[in-house]
Order: C-alpha cells, then sequence, then structure tokens
C-alpha cells in the first residue's frame, strides 16, 4: 500500500516547536515565563475560556501560558507564523492532542464552565460539543450519506432513518452542500471536488450539533474561488455556532473574524477585536507580522 | 583529440585502460545475468522434474476381465440380500476369469502371479458393483477392473520392460502384452487418487485422507491466527504505549518469525500433547502448532496494513466525536482489512507447505480413513509426500509428485487471490 | 452434554442477552424518543450483557476441558485393585489406555480383566455425568454473568466505555500470545533438556564425539550406554549449511545486483516474481526433488569422474538447501542495494567509474554490513531447515567435512529420534529435546546478531 502520507498527527504537531531558521531576528526574540497578552483576553459569555494553558511535547515547551476566552456565536482568528503554536492551542480546545503519546496539558480550559480537562469529562462526549475540521479534506472513504450519518449515528441523535434523513439533508444545506450533491448522496464522498470535500466535512462536523466548531486552516488546500465559498460559509455559520479558525492568512482572517489572536513561539502575544488588530496593532511583533515583515 | 598536446598524460592512461575496464563490467554483467538465469533454469527443473514424474498419476491402468458372477459363490439362498452378499468372498470370482485366459499357468508360484496382475481391491469393486445391481448376477460380465500398480508402470513405461525380463517377474510382462493386444487394458482417469486415504497398495493410495486433513488443520489454524493477528495487531500499531513491555512484544514477534519450525514441532508435542493431553495426530494439535507459527506473519502484515491507513481518516472519525475503539472499528480496519486478509493468506500458504512440525505432534502416522473432524487422527498433505517419497515402490515416485502437484495448485491459488486481492484493494491516498 | 450443543445453547443466551440488554437500556430512559439521555448507545448495552455472558463461561469450559481427563484418570486409578495401581507409571499408562479404549468401545491391545471392564464402565459413567456438570456449570456461569450485567445497566452506565476496555483487555491478552509463545518454546525444550542432563552430563554432550543414541532394551547388550556426543551433528548441520550459502550467496546477491542495477522494468517485473516462487515452495519438495533427482546425478556425476559419492551426501543437501535460500538472499539484498543513497553512485558515476566499479567498489562495500546480516538470516535458516535434510541427507552421524559422504544434522536427528512410538523419559527422547534447545540458541544468537546488524545499517542510511 502507498507510504506517501505517513507523517503521524503527533510529528505533524510536535513540529510546530519554535522555529530557529529564521533570519529575522524578532522571531529569536524570546518573550520570557512572565510575557502578559496584550489585550482583552475575556469576553462576556464566552463559549469557551482558557486559563494559563500550557503544552509540552516531551522536553518542548509548545503553548507557554496561554489564557484566552472564545465568544458564543463568534469567529475567532489565530494567526501566527508557522510553528507559533497556534494549531497546538486549537487541538487542545477538544483534546485532540489526546492522540499523541508525549503531550501534556496543563492549565485550564473550560466549556460552558466545565473544565474539559477533568477526569470526569469523557473525551468523545466532549468532541461531540466541539467539533473539528481539518487542514486537508477528510472524508471517509464511503458515500456522501453515510459520511454525514456516521456522527448522528454514534452519538445516537437520530431515533429511525427519517430523523436521519432530515439531518442529513439540514446539515448539508447548512454547508451550502445540498444543490450539489442532492441527486448523488450515495456516491463515494472521495468522488468530490477539494472544496466539495472541505464542505462536506464541515457538513459532518455540524450534523453532530456541535456547540463550537474548530477549523485547522480548512482553505489551505484549496482554490481561491472554493476558499471563497468555505469564508462565506464561515461567516453563514457564526449564527449557530461559536467558530475557532486557524488560518496563515491574513486576509482570510480579516475577512471572517470578529476577534483575532495573534500568537507567537507559543505565547498569545495580543488579541483584540479583528479591525483594531489589522489597523492598529499595539505590540511590535503584532505589528511586524501584520505589515509583514515576517512570516 | 586529434591535437595530442590538449590531451594530459592522465587522460591516455584512461584511454588505454579503457577496453580492460570494459571488457570487465561485460563480464560482470554476464555474471549478473547468469546468476539470474541460473536461478530461473532451478525453478524450470523443478517443476519439469515434478510435472514430469507426476502426470501419469492422474491416470490408472484398468483390465477389462470377463467376470462370471457365480449366484453359487455370492448368494447360495438366493435371497439378494445386501448382508448376504456383503459377506461372500468374491477373489475367486475375479481370479477365474485370468485363469481360464491364461490356461497355460500352472504351478502356485506362478498362479499367484498371475493374480498379482490385479490389484487387491478388484474383489471389493465387484462386489460393490453387485451392491448396486443385484440382478447382474448369474450372468457373465465385462468389467474394468482396477490393475496392480507394477502392471501399471509397465503400461506407462515407467519401469523398462528389460529390467523386468530379467528378474522373477518376466511372465508378467508377456501377459500384459496378450492383454494389450486383447484391448483389454486401458489407462484411464485416476478418480480414486482423489476419492481415497492411504493405502500400503499405490494403485488403491489417494490423497483425500490427506487433503481433508490439511482442510481441518488449516481451519483451525485460520479461525485462531486470524482473529488474535488482527486484535494484536491493533493494539500494537494503535493502543500499545511506547515502553518496555510492548517492545519486548515486538522483539518477541520478530524473533518468533525466524524460530525454526521444527522447534515450534517440539513445543506443540510438550505442551499440547504431553501436558494439555490432546489427542496425538489431530489436527486440531496441528491447527495450534501452525497457528503460532503463522501469528508472526499476520502480525506484521496486519500492523502494515494499519499503518498505511492515513492518519487524516483517524482524524476526521476523532473530530466528530468518534471514541478511539469506534475509529478502528468503523473506518481504520475496514480499511485495513483487505491487507490484512492479505497477509492472512500468505501465512495460510505457508502453514499448508509446512512439514517439520506436524511430524513431531503424530501427524505422520498411516491413516487410512479420511478424517471427519478435527479431532480425528489425519495427517496432511505435505506429510503424505513425505510418506510416499520413503516407500519404495515405483508406483509411489508417481503419486508423490502428483501429490506434489496437488499441493503447489493449492499454493498457486492462494498466492493469486492474495495477489488479486491486494491489487482490487490497494489504495493511493 | 456435547460440545457443540453447549456452544449453540451459549450462542442463543448472548443473543437473548443483546436483545434485553438493549432493550432494558432503553426502557430506563423511557423509550427510543430519550436515547440521547443514555450515555452510550443503547447496543453497547446489549453488548456489555454479552461479553459477560460468554467470556466467563467460555474460560470455565476451556479450564474445564483441560482438567477434566487428568482428574478422571485419577479418580478410575484410585478404584483399580490395589495391585494395579502399585504398577509403574508406563505400565499404569497402558492400563489407563486400555480402559479408555474400552469405554468409546474400541479394541484393547489384550483381552481386558474383569477389573478393567468394570473401570471402564465407572470411567464411562464418570464421563457421562462429568460432561453433564460441565455443560450445566458453563451454561450457569453464562446466565449469571448475563444478569449480573444486565441488572448493572442504567442510564447513566457507561457501557461503551466498558464494553472497549474489555475489548481492549481482549486485544493485549491476544498480544501477549507472543511472548506465552516463546516462553512456551524456552520452558517445554529447557525443562526437558535439564532432564536430559541429569542422564547426560552436558559436557559430554557439548563436546563428545560420538553420536549413537541407542539404549539397550536388556542391560548386558553390546553399546548398551549409548553416545550423546552433538559433535556430529553440529559439524554435519554447519557442513550442509555451508555448502547452501556457498551456492545461494552468489546466485543470490549477483541475481539482486543485476535486477537491481542493470535489468529493464520489464524482465524485473517477471524476473523476480519467478524467483520468488522458489521461497514459496514447500520445504518438503525440495527434500523429494533432492532425493529424486539431485543426489542420483550427483552420484553418477562423481562416479563418472571416479568418485566415491554417497547416495546421501552433504552435497545433494546442500545443494538444493541453497536453491531454496536463494530468493531469500536476493531479496534482503535487494533490500540493502536499494538503501544505498543515490548520492554516493552520483559520486562514483561523476568520478567517471563504470557502473560495475560503481557497484563492486562502492554500493557494494557500502552495503557490505547489510548483506552480512542477511546472510546470516539466511544461516540461520538453513541450520534450522529441517525436511530436505530429513530426505536427502543421512541418519549416521559421520564427523567428516568431506561433502561427499553422508552427513546427518541437528534437525535429521530430533525428527528421528522423535518420530515413531517413544517412552517419554528415555534419554533417547529427552536428547532431542536438547538438540532442539542447542537449535533454539543457536538460530536465535543468529536472529539477534543479523537483525541487530541490519537495523544499525538501515539507521547509518535514514
Amino acid at each position: 500500500m502507498s507510504l506517501i502520507e505517513t507523517t503521524m498527527v503527533g510529528e505533524e504537531t510536535a513540529g510546530e516547536t519554535p522555529a530557529v531558521s529564521r533570519p529575522e531576528q524578532a522571531m529569536q526574540e524570546d518573550l520570557g515565563a512572565d510575557f502578559q497578552t496584550v489585550g482583552e483576553i475575556r469576553v462576556d459569555n464566552p463559549a469557551i475560556s482558557t486559563t494559563g494553558v500550557q503544552v509540552y511535547y516531551g522536553d518542548k515547551h509548545a503553548i507557554r501560558n496561554v489564557s484566552l476566552d472564545i465568544g458564543r456565536n463568534q469567529v475567532v482568528a489565530m494567526i501566527g507564523p508557522s510553528g507559533c503554536g497556534k494549531s497546538t492551542y486549537l487541538r487542545c480546545l477538544n483534546r485532540m492532542n489526546d492522540t499523541i503519546e508525549s503531550c501534556r496539558v496543563e492549565g485550564e480550559i473550560l466549556l460552558d464552565g466545565e473544565n474539559i480537562y477533568d477526569k470526569a469529562i469523557d473525551v468523545v462526549a466532549l468532541r461531540a460539543r466541539v467539533g473539528m475540521v481539518f487542514q486537508k479534506p477528510n472524508p471517509f472513504p464511503k458515500s456522501i450519506y453515510d459520511n454525514i450519518a456516521y456522527g448522528p449515528r454514534i452519538h445516537g441523535l437520530a431515533a429511525n432513518r427519517t430523523e436521519l434523513d432530515e439531518v442529513v439533508e439540514r446539515s448539508l444545506k447548512r454547508a451550502g452542500l445540498w444543490e450539489e450533491v442532492k441527486d448523488r448522496l450515495d456516491a463515494p464522498g472521495t468522488g468530490l471536488s477539494g472544496g466539495q470535500q472541505q464542505r462536506l466535512c464541515i457538513a459532518r462536523a455540524i450534523a453532530v450539533e456541535p456547540e463550537v466548531v474548530l477549523m485547522d486552516e480548512p482553505a489551505s488546500a484549496l482554490d481561491p474561488i472554493a476558499t471563497a465559498r468555505i469564508e462565506e460559509l464561515i461567516d453563514e455559520l457564526r449564527e449557530n455556532y461559536t467558530i475557532a479558525i486557524v488560518t496563515h492568512s491574513m486576509q482570510q482572517a480579516a475577512r471572517v473574524s470578529q476577534r483575532t489572536a495573534y500568537f507567537h513561539m507559543g505565547h498569545l502575544v495580543e488579541v483584540g477585536e479583528t479591525t483594531q488588530i489589522f489597523t492598529n496593532p499595539r505590540h511590535k511583533l503584532t505589528e511586524d507580522y501584520i505589515t509583514g515583515r515576517f512570516g | 583529440m586529434s591535437d595530442s598536446k590538449t590531451v594530459s598524460p592522465s587522460f591516455e592512461k584512461v584511454q588505454a585502460s579503457l577496453a580492460k575496464r570494459y571488457a570487465r563490467e561485460r563480464r560482470f554483467r554476464a555474471m549478473g545475468l547468469g546468476a539470474i538465469l541460473l536461478g530461473l533454469s532451478f525453478v524450470a527443473i523443478l517443476f519439469i522434474t515434478i510435472i514430469g514424474n507426476g502426470y501419469t498419476a492422474f491416470e490408472q491402468t484398468y483390465l477389462k476381465l470377463p467376470i462370471y458372477l457365480d449366484p453359487q459363490v455370492i448368494d447360495p439362498e438366493g435371497t439378494r440380500d445386501p448382508e448376504v452378499i456383503r459377506q461372500a468372498s468374491f477373489r475367486n470370482v475375479v481370479r477365474q476369469p485370468l485363469r481360464e485366459m491364461f490356461p497355460e499357468v500352472k504351478g502356485r508360484r506362478d498362479k499367484r502371479l498371475l493374480y498379482k496382475l490385479l490389484s487387491g481391491d478388484a474383489p471389493h469393486e465387484v462386489k460393490e458393483r453387485v451392491l448396486d445391481d443385484p440382478s447382474l448376477i448369474g450372468k457373465k460380465v465385462e468389467l474394468w477392473l482396477l490393475a496392480d500398480d507394477e502392471v501399471d508402470m509397465l503400461v506407462k513405461g515407467h519401469i523398462p520392460r528389460d529390467t523386468l525380463l530379467e528378474g522373477s517377474k518376466a511372465k508378467l510382462v508377456g501377459w500384459v502384452d496378450k492383454l494389450q493386444a486383447e484391448g483389454r487394458i486401458e489407462k484411464r482417469f485416476n478418480a480414486l487418487f482423489f476419492t481415497r486415504g492411504d493405502s500400503r497398495e499405490p494403485e488403491q493410495a489417494g490423497i483425500a485422507g490427506a487433503v481433508a486433513g490439511s482442510f481441518y488443520t488449516l481451519l483451525v489454524t485460520l479461525l485462531l491466527s486470524f482473529p488474535i493477528g488482527v486484535a494484536a495487531a491493533i493494539y500494537l500499531e494503535e493502543f500499545a504505549p511506547k515502553n518496555r513491555f510492548t517492545d519486548l512484544i515486538e522483539v518477541n514477534i520478530n524473533n518468533l518469525a525466524a524460530v525454526p519450525s521444527i522447534v515450534f514441532g517440539l513445543l506443540g508435542l510438550a505442551v499440547f500433547i504431553n501436558w494439555f493431553g490432546l489427542p496425538r495426530s489431530a489436527p486440531l494439535v496441528g491447527g495450534l502448532v501452525l497457528t503460532l507459527m503463522t501469528l508472526p506473519t499476520i502480525i506484521i502484515a496486519g500492523r502494515a496494513a494499519l499503518k498505511s491507513v492515513p492518519p487524516s481518516i483517524r482524524e476526521a472519525a476523532l473530530g466528530v466525536g468518534a471514541s478511539h475503539m469506534q475509529t478502528i472499528t468503523h473506518h481504520v480496519l475496514p480499511l485495513a482489512l483487505p491487507g490484512m486478509l492479505t497477509g492472512a493468506i500468505i501465512g495460510m500458504a505457508q502453514a499448508l507447505g509446512e512439514t517439520a512440525p506436524l511430524l513431531m505432534i503424530g501427524m505422520v502416522a498411516f491413516i487410512v480413513d479420511v478424517p471427519q473432524g478435527p479431532l480425528d487422527p489425519a495427517t496432511v498433505l505435505p506429510v503424505q509426500i513425505y510418506l510416499w517419497a520413503d516407500s519404495p515402490e515405483r508406483a509411489f515416485v508417481e503419486r508423490t509428485s502428483a501429490a506434489i502437484m496437488v499441493l503447489l495448485a493449492f499454493l498457486i491459488a492462494m498466492n493469486a487471490v492474495a495477489i488479486i486481492l491486494r491489487r482490487r484493494f490497494e489504495r493511493r491516498w | 452434554m456435547q460440545n457443540s450443543l453447549i456452544l449453540i445453547v451459549l450462542l442463543l443466551l448472548t443473543a437473548l442477552g443483546y436483545h434485553f440488554g438493549r432493550r432494558r437500556a432503553l426502557h430506563s430512559v423511557g423509550g427510543a424518543q430519550a436515547i440521547r439521555r443514555l450515555h452510550s448507545l443503547p447496543s453497547y448495552y446489549g453488548l456489555y450483557v454479552v461479553l459477560w455472558a460468554i467470556i466467563p463461561a467460555l474460560l470455565v469450559m476451556l479450564l474445564w476441558g483441560l482438567v477434566q481427563d487428568t482428574v478422571l484418570n485419577e479418580l478410575i486409578i484410585s478404584t483399580l485393585p490395589t495391585e494395579m495401581q502399585s504398577l509403574p507409571p508406563e505400565r499404569l499408562g497402558l492400563v489407563v489406555n486400555d480402559i479408555h479404549n474400552l469405554a468409546i468401545g474400541n479394541i484393547t491391545s489384550e483381552t481386558p480383566s474383569p477389573a478393567i471392564e468394570a473401570a471402564a464402565a465407572h470411567l464411562r459413567s464418570l464421563q457421562a455425568t462429568a460432561d453433564l456438570a460441565r455443560g450445566l456449570v458453563v451454561l450457569a456461569i453464562a446466565l449469571a454473568g448475563a444478569l449480573f450485567a444486565w441488572r448493572a445497566i442504567a442510564p447513566a452506565m457507561r457501557a461503551r466505555n466498558r464494553v472497549e476496555s474489555i475489548l481492549k483487555g481482549l486485544m493485549v491478552a491476544s498480544a501477549m500470545v507472543a511472548i506465552l509463545t516463546t516462553i512456551g518454546i524456552v520452558l517445554s525444550v529447557l525443562f526437558e533438556s535439564l532432564r536430559f542432563f541429569q542422564k547426560v552430563p552436558v559436557t559430554d554432550f557439548l563436546f563428545g564425539l560420538q553420536w549413537s543414541p541407542q539404549i539397550a532394551i536388556r542391560s548386558d547388550q553390546v553399546g548398551a550406554s549409548g553416545a550423546f556426543g552433538a559433535i556430529p551433528l553440529l559439524v554435519g548441520t554447519l557442513l550442509i549449511s555451508f555448502i547452501a550459502l556457498v551456492v545461494a550467496v552468489p546466485i543470490g546477491l549477483m541475481s539482486a545486483i543485476y535486477l537491481a542495477e542493470y535489468a529493464g522494468p520489464r524482465l524485473r517485473a517477471w524476473a523476480k516474481p519467478v524467483l520468488e516462487v522458489l521461497a514459496g515452495i514447500p520445504t518438503v519438495v525440495y527434500g523429494f526433488f533432492a532425493a529424486l533427482t539431485v543426489a542420483p546425478f550427483i552420484r553418477e556425476m562423481g562416479e563418472s569422474v571416479g568418485l566415491d559419492v554417497s547416495s546421501e551426501s552433504a552435497l545433494a543437501a546442500g545443494l538444493v538447501m541453497g536453491i531454496m535460500i536463494i530468493p531469500f538472499v536476493s531479496s534482503l539484498s535487494d533490500d540493502v542495494i536499494n538503501a544505498v543513497p543515490q548520492s554516493l553512485r552520483d559520486a562514483a558515476y561523476g568520478l567517471g567509474a563504470t557502473q560495475s566499479e560503481t557497484i563492486r567498489q562502492v554500493i557494494l562495500p557500502a552495503a557490505l554490513p547489510g548483506i552480512m546480516g542477511g546472510v546470516l538470516l539466511a544461516a540461520s535458516r538453513a541450520i534450522g531447515e529441517t525436511m530436505i535434510v530429513v530426505m536427502a541427507a543421512g541418519l549416521s552421524a559421520n564427523l567428516t567435512v568431506n561433502p561427499l559422504e553422508a552427513v546427518t544434522t541437528v534437525t535429521v536427528q530430533i525428527v528421528t529420534l522423535l518420530v515413531g512410538d517413544q517412552e517419554f523419559d528415555s534419554a533417547k527422547t529427552l536428547a532431542a529435546f536438547a538438540l532442539g534447545l542447542l537449535l533454539f540458541l543457536i538460530t536465535l544468537s543468529l536472529n539477534i546478531v543479523a537483525l541487530r546488524i541490519v537495523r544499525r545499517y538501515r539507521e547509518q542510511y535514514d
């Protein structure tokens, strides 16, 4: 069998540790352990509220003391140079990091006031509440219908076939894919185009009716037109869901998000209203990044 | 080049050595090609020898004799009761026509030789015929009866006439010639070879018992090794933490794959037979031993198959809230299954050809009956080959080769299935 | 009760258990509408009941089956007349065997005495009782397990997690089989070997130059002592393996080189699988080939040049074994040759080396450790090979390195000592286990060394 895709989850993320080979001086500046994030980390009635999050991969300290709120029915964008820890932070929010053996998470992450790293929390139930969409579209090699229906099935969300049909239709409609695939729900999900596949994955995520949807560079593997569709979709989804999105594109962050968080070498440097971050950054590193001095 | 001044002296040296170097290059290449041709010719010689020796075993010599089914011998009371017929001796019934055809044969020794034209199975054959159709009793019928293995060898030309003419059985040649001239000798498809168990008499010996034994042994092996192997592969690949204990298991699996098969036989003898008291010669024990032998193959193939499923599938399932176990059973396992099956088939093919460990647990006994279950004493196809290869009769050489052809046919079929499976389900991610 | 009957009832029980487990889970929250109040999907509650019903029951059934015969035998022996009970263990074993045969209606070795007939009848009734009891106990345990699990069902019960941890436990157990096998091998050969070394000193075994494992039937017989010196066997094994390697290494290595470096894709596409056919042929076929074709051929060749060649010469067995391990050597060499980085080749070509010079002076030296590892693995395979030598090599233990003479090997002796009737206590039988231990240790150490070399080689270029 093909071994083209051999990168393990762990390696991929473990690689996102501070990069040292960048020429820019700013990149290598250590902010120090007692660095304080600039901007308003707290919001009213947050969906997720994190305090003092630390992540270690073995000996590597990948996330340093990050505190941040993710507002309900908002889109929060996380930006920063690659290796800054934004994806790692995102993966803490539904404990996807659990799949990596050497990974250790400290601090407090509250979902609706409950600490998700609490022993009593069932990680499976948690992921049903905090869904995730990945960088590369990853439909199951099954039919479009089964892709969407999988989550509702394992969580017992539909009592019978009719209800399940409704869930599938509703999810596909919300993901803006219904019109394109309604006649071929039995066709394999892998046969769709890249952009359609990613919208399928979004539909799959929202079919479970999560409160929060995490998106890890959801448009990075797509062409501009497909990207535009995804961005529109994210904006529409905000009505019903809380969304945290990691992106490497500042324009995308500016277009889709209400709040933006800038990460740098494992630190959360600055967070604030998106318009403020892009027009009037307060921290030097944010400014450097926004103006394209590195990253 | 024409201007010698621009050419450095070292270049001239290079030029001078070139011819030699190219000759060496050609020799090296020829050696490589020779090695391949040698290897290929070994394959060819092996197959030609086996097939050349074996194909004749699929036909067997039969004699046509006019048999008088004497009611006085078979059923004196005229009851036509099958029990009575079964009790009757048909030995004379089949010998009578031989005596009539060759009235010149006198003396006990010569007569005994004459009777040896027919297989020892011939009376039984006639009896079956009569049991099928009792109305034949009292009639004279022309029946095709199984010939003795020596006649068979002579007719097929496996024993040179000259050597036989010199020996004590010289007269046999003349009789066979006469029968052949009368059109009373014919080679027919050898159905007995596929329906009978083992026998001391080559012409009656078949592979049915060994094939059934192999079947039950492999059945036990498959039923045990596939679930255990898959479960172990999943644990090691998907769940096991990286620690000393898992390392130990891995080292163990790799080493077990290279332990000589006969040592597994010793294990089977000491543990399954002497300690657990399981029956000797039983396919169940053979299956247990072969399970332990094939497990490493299945586990290693299973892990490779699991590894080839891309992590994005796992993430997708985990991302919608599937548990680790659900992710594996719903998504990873179905995708890895063809690869695991391929490994299992290859493991089964190895197990099918395995001989040495089965000798240790008593599957070499001479067993005539076809086993009916995994607890009956049985032998397997490769052991049958070993047993026949050890037998002195010339006719067994032919049967051994034929049994090898059957075994190889099974192996080729299994490997073909594995290859097709791999091609059909190979996925590029 | 019959095994099959027990299994069928057990299956029925589990099916019912699944149904009722599911139903109870649904009832506990008041029907399918409120399914989200359940911690897990209803089917997990069903599965939970099933696992509790079947696993303990099957375990008990297995254990019972292992113990039943031993216990029954003890019971039967205790009812026999005292003079029979005081028989030596082998004789007593025969008596018990007769009783068993009589009980299942087979013929016995001698006309049964009344005591034995009574014992047989007793055994039959005991067996009937034991079988029935086993069936009832197993089913009772299954029922109890199912009930226990069924009663525990409640909306908050984490059925999925419990089912999954049971499944995970089963997986760990499966992975443990590999360790158990190794332990089993070591213990079974070690235990019997130790008993052997009580009869024959270790030094005699390891350094003795004589191998004639005859044990006298009467004590005054000639050659009563028997000799258990393993040296002739080891020499014979090494001789045949050496011949095999002399055949296989050049052919395997050269064909691997040719296929990797010279051959076009078409030749590679069909020559490689055809060569690999050699690896898939059962060893018994090679044995037959060696005995039937190769040995007579070598004998005739020898005769034609005036050499006296034994019909079971080491040469014939070694040659055929060599053919068998050609694909082994070639596929391992292929791996290591392909692992040599392209940059090394480029460097050689860039200096103007010919292809064969590149191969011989750059690739082969770089690949040498890997090839050595492969050769060691092949050697271990040759040393442990059984059927070829059983069928084509001799039985008599000559201490010679002349490939034209007959020698015997460790594996041949194991087979001859253990095939056929045997008493389990005689030095002859135990000697086979000592040889097995020797074989296991030799091949194991070869493998460990070889795998280490190969791994270090791989790491060098990774």
